[in-house]
């Protein structure tokens, strides 16, 4: 490890102070917002998939629960706060239950990308099955197709009325993706984020070191769907609907890219595929010249070629060779001179 | 007498009509070092793997320490105080060597002792000057020693290695013995091993397996001279 806990945690606040501080000059705030929550629906992915080693096709089924979730309960509360925590809660529940089934089922990857992306499609397929009247969670109603509308949105806790919205809301967003990022860094640093990457690395090894690998899988895959539910709790407070494109496979496979452009294995990687892919899907959305598919597809297609690392790694090896910090490179190449000779 | 830290009884393990286990019955003594000799498809990897959780025995029964651990999996065994290397290197390519064996004492103790513990290991192996290079990049010996680094750090009362030897240079095997002897101070340990010049100098009891079930147990020497050994090892009609 590079950095002290400490250095790590005043860096990642004063640099996103910064961020926080500086982005809405150059974006509006309402485009902003939805780039933040994405980089946390980015992050949740980064977390399970470059750290734990679990590749999830439906990323966006726990994304588009934790909205759901959160549209149904405001409707019925009729105030913001537990709605929110319901958000969280479900998705993780959710994905322990199916995590559970996939990891004690001993499924490989592949199967566990089949898995994954199937659940997606059929809770796409199920919300968007649902929009005759018979179809109600308590004075919800699920509205197929259409979707929800009309809910709850993000109040000041015990305040029903006081919504948040807006420029506020844009520093809400902000500051969550700051608590969810400092607490993955926390997590990473733990035992378990460190058994996780041993995870990552070696089932094998670590059964034989006594590790219970299903159990620890499980509970990583279970954050990773907090997170994106949290995310898409928040989305549905931006959108203010929430309907089941949110479930869609295009959804789950723009996570995936996200991460790998952003860089796998890195914290902020995702965060910056996430919310830059987005922006720029947003700037292409506005001409009609080019569908902004193709252009995802290319800078995949070109990430994949040429920066198979992604940009986080790029831009820090770019970072070190600038500034001339190699000392590691070639002390290890001495080490390994002097053992041989 | 000492206590019987691994026994199986009437083991079998088959795959379709191949019988590669046949009714073998091991008993193993605490601080007893046994090695597991016997050709290409005698039966002794299917026996490691059957003992370690890695497979599920068709037939018989498998006791560590009294209690039946038959159809455990690979980490309730690891659990219970027995470390585990398997035939092909089995680390965390992308981890430090310090990581990989902090990790192998972080399952036992807390964070800190786990610590002390890795630290004290990388000098008992000599792997300092190595201890921040990621495995990946390390030769096919140092990651053997690493691997056996970490099964040794977890203070086991029973080690299974199989075929430690394999493809290391002759001061790599010479330093992998130290390390296996050091071991027996404190734990019983089973080698299933190829290699006949390094069981000449490690082993004491031999358990000789031939066409899945066991053909004789003895004294090392004894079974080296034995006529039938002979004639499995070269292949010859007795």
């Amino acid at each position: 490890m590079a950095r002290t806990a400490l250095q790590d945690v005043l860096l990642t606040l004063v640099v996103s102070a910064l961020l926080i501080w500086i982005m809405p000059m150059l974006i509006g705030t309402y485009t902003l917002t939805v780039l933040v929550i994405y980089g946390m629906l980015g992050l949740s992915l980064g977390l399970i998939w470059g750290f734990g080693g679990i590749l999830c096709f439906g990323q966006a089924a726990f994304f588009g629960l934790g909205a759901y979730t959160y549209a149904i309960a405001a409707i019925n509360i009729g105030e913001s706060t537990l709605p929110m925590l319901l958000a969280v809660l479900v998705p993780a529940i959710f994905a322990a239950l199916l995590g559970a089934m996939m990891f004690y089922g001993r499924l490989t990857d592949v199967y566990l990308g089949v898995i994954t992306l199937v659940v997606t499609l059929i809770l796409f397929k199920f919300v968007n099955s649902t929009a005759g009247p018979q179809y109600v969670i308590g004075k919800a109603r699920l509205g197929g197709f259409n979707g929800i509308p009309g809910f709850q949105t993000l109040n000041v806790p015990g305040d029903p009325g006081a919504y948040i919205w807006g420029d506020p809301y844009y520093y809400v967003c902000a500051v969550a993706l700051v608590i969810v990022f400092l607490l993955v860094t926390w997590l990473l640093r733990s035992s378990f984020g460190r058994i996780a990457l041993g995870i990552r690395e070696n089932e094998v090894r670590m059964g034989l070191m006594g590790y219970d690998v299903a159990a620890r899988k499980t509970v990583m895959f279970a954050i990773g769907a907090a997170i994106a539910g949290l995310a898409g709790a928040l989305f549905a407070n931006w959108g203010e609907i929430v309907t089941p494109s949110l479930f869609s496979l295009g959804q789950s496979a723009e996570i995936i890219i996200w991460c790998i452009v952003g860089g796998l294995g890195t914290r902020i990687g995702p965060i910056i595929g996430a919310a830059g892919l987005a922006y720029l899907k947003f700037l292409l959305g506005q001409q009609s010249l080019i569908d902004n598919t193709l252009i995802t597809g290319l800078i995949l297609v070109l990430f994949v070629l040429f920066l198979p690392k992604g940009l986080a790694p790029a831009i820090a090896a770019l970072f070190r060779a600038v500034f001339g910090r190699t000392r590691r490179k070639p002390d290890a190449r001495r080490m390994r001179r002097a053992r041989h000779g | 007498m000492a206590e019987t830290v691994l026994e199986t009884q009437g083991l079998t393990m088959r795959f379709g009509g191949v019988t590669a286990s046949d009714n073998v019955n091991f008993k193993l003594k605490a601080r007893e070092l046994r090695c597991l000799i016997g050709p290409n498809g005698a039966g002794k990897s299917t026996f490691f793997k059957c003992v370690t959780g890695l497979l599920t025995p068709t037939e018989g029964h498998v006791f560590m320490r009294g209690q039946e651990v038959t159809g455990w999996h690979p980490h309730q065994i690891a659990s219970l105080g027995v470390g585990i290397k398997t035939q092909t290197p089995n680390v965390l390519d992308a981890l430090s060597v310090r990581e990989n064996i902090w990790l192998a004492a972080r399952r036992f103790h807390p964070v800190s002792e786990a610590r002390d513990r890795s630290d004290e290991m990388i000098d008992r192996l000599a792997l300092g000057s190595i201890a921040r290079s990621s495995l990946g990049q390390l030769a096919h010996g140092e990651r053997q020693r690493v691997e056996l680094g970490l099964v040794a750090v977890a203070d086991p009362w029973l080690v299974l290695l199989d075929e430690p030897a394999a493809g290391m240079s002759a001061q790599d095997v010479e330093r992998m013995t130290a390390i296996i002897h050091d071991l027996t101070k404190t734990a019983a340990v089973v080698i299933v091993e190829h290699d006949m010049q390094f069981i000449r100098s490690i082993a004491d009891t031999v358990t000789v397996f031939h066409q899945g079930a066991v053909l004789m147990e003895d004294h090392v020497d004894r079974v080296m001279s034995d006529a039938q050994v002979r004639a499995v090892y070269l292949g010859k009609k007795t």
